[in-house]
């Protein structure tokens, strides 16, 4: 029992992060102002996430961590407009300028979440697209591919992620 | 108060030029997945900027708005990926423009491995 009580109690944690955070979800989505309502809502989404919640530890949270999570969102924001013009530009050109391929391109990062949206966000922004992971290399469909090798495409794309991610995630 | 509604209908007017010229991609591209650059993710942008200029519109729904962008900017590029993933292991074929196909490269040299090691058994 000794032993459980620990995990259970990060459970609970975590459970209890994962109501407010639903019920913040709730009340944006449906306007609703009663607090009965908003009790009600709490306690479900509780016990429900009580059931679904690993006893995983959350990580640290740094004003370092925080800051780069808000310059990467607007990073990520200019990167997808920037790559939309992109695309826009080649489409409506009479004779499509493009020069597709799948570049293979590898990452530093080590944590599983971190990879996850490195991968997303380099999905998210037209142009490149992920096909497939490999261990640490990912295959990108590359709507113009200007560089061939590991290293270069590497540069290319992932760096800018990269080096965000890495600082928020490790 | 009317500002704001004409900036909202600008900005959802800009979001469905994105999704024409996302949509005349998928007539014009060569091939699967330079449509799929152009089908599924030019949309992004077009589909973030109609939600956000019909949220400025209506200012009631403007939360409602964003928690559509929240999930579609984070559900997007998973079925994206899992669509290219699929299209390429049943090997639907790049345009005859690919310069290189790493993947395929290095699919073809695990095979002749597993092939060399099946015959050193």
């Amino acid at each position: 029992m000794e032993k459980t009580s620990p995990n259970a109690f990060i459970r609970i944690l975590n459970a209890f992060i994962v109501a407010v955070v639903l019920l913040i979800f709730y009340i944006a989505w449906t306007h609703v102002t009663i607090v009965g309502n908003w009790v009600v809502i709490f306690i479900t989404a509780f016990l429900v996430s009580l059931i679904f919640v690993q006893a995983s530890e959350l990580p640290k949270v740094t004003v370092k961590k925080v800051v780069y999570s808000v310059i990467y969102i607007f990073y990520l924001f200019i990167a997808i407009v920037q790559s939309n013009f992109d695309v826009a530009r080649r489409v409506i050109q009479p004779h499509i300028p493009i020069n597709p391929g799948i570049v293979k391109v590898k990452t530093r990062l080590k944590s599983k979440i971190g990879r996850m949206i490195l991968a997303n966000s380099i999905t998210l922004t037209p142009g490149t697209l992920s096909v497939e992971v490999k261990d640490d290399y990912y295959y990108i469909h590359w709507i113009d591919v200007t560089d061939m090798d590991v290293e270069g495409a590497t540069e290319k794309i992932v760096a800018g992620f990269e080096k965000y991610l890495e600082v928020i995630f490790g | 108060m009317e500002a704001l509604r004409l900036f909202g209908a600008i900005v959802a007017l800009i979001g469905s030029l994105f999704l024409f010229l996302g949509a005349l991609g998928i007539l014009r591209m060569p091939d699967l997945y330079n449509r799929m650059q152009t089908g599924t993710k030019s949309t992004t942008l077009g589909s973030i900027l109609t939600l956000l200029g019909i949220g400025l519109y209506h200012t009631d729904w403007f939360l409602q708005t964003f928690i559509l962008v929240a999930f579609l900017v984070t559900t997007n590029p998973l079925s994206s990926h899992a669509l290219a993933r699929a299209a390429h292991f049943a090997g639907i074929p790049l345009t005859k423009k690919t310069v290189r196909d790493r993947l395929a490269e290095d699919e073809a040299l695990e095979a002749e491995k597993a092939e060399e090691e099946a015959d050193n058994d």
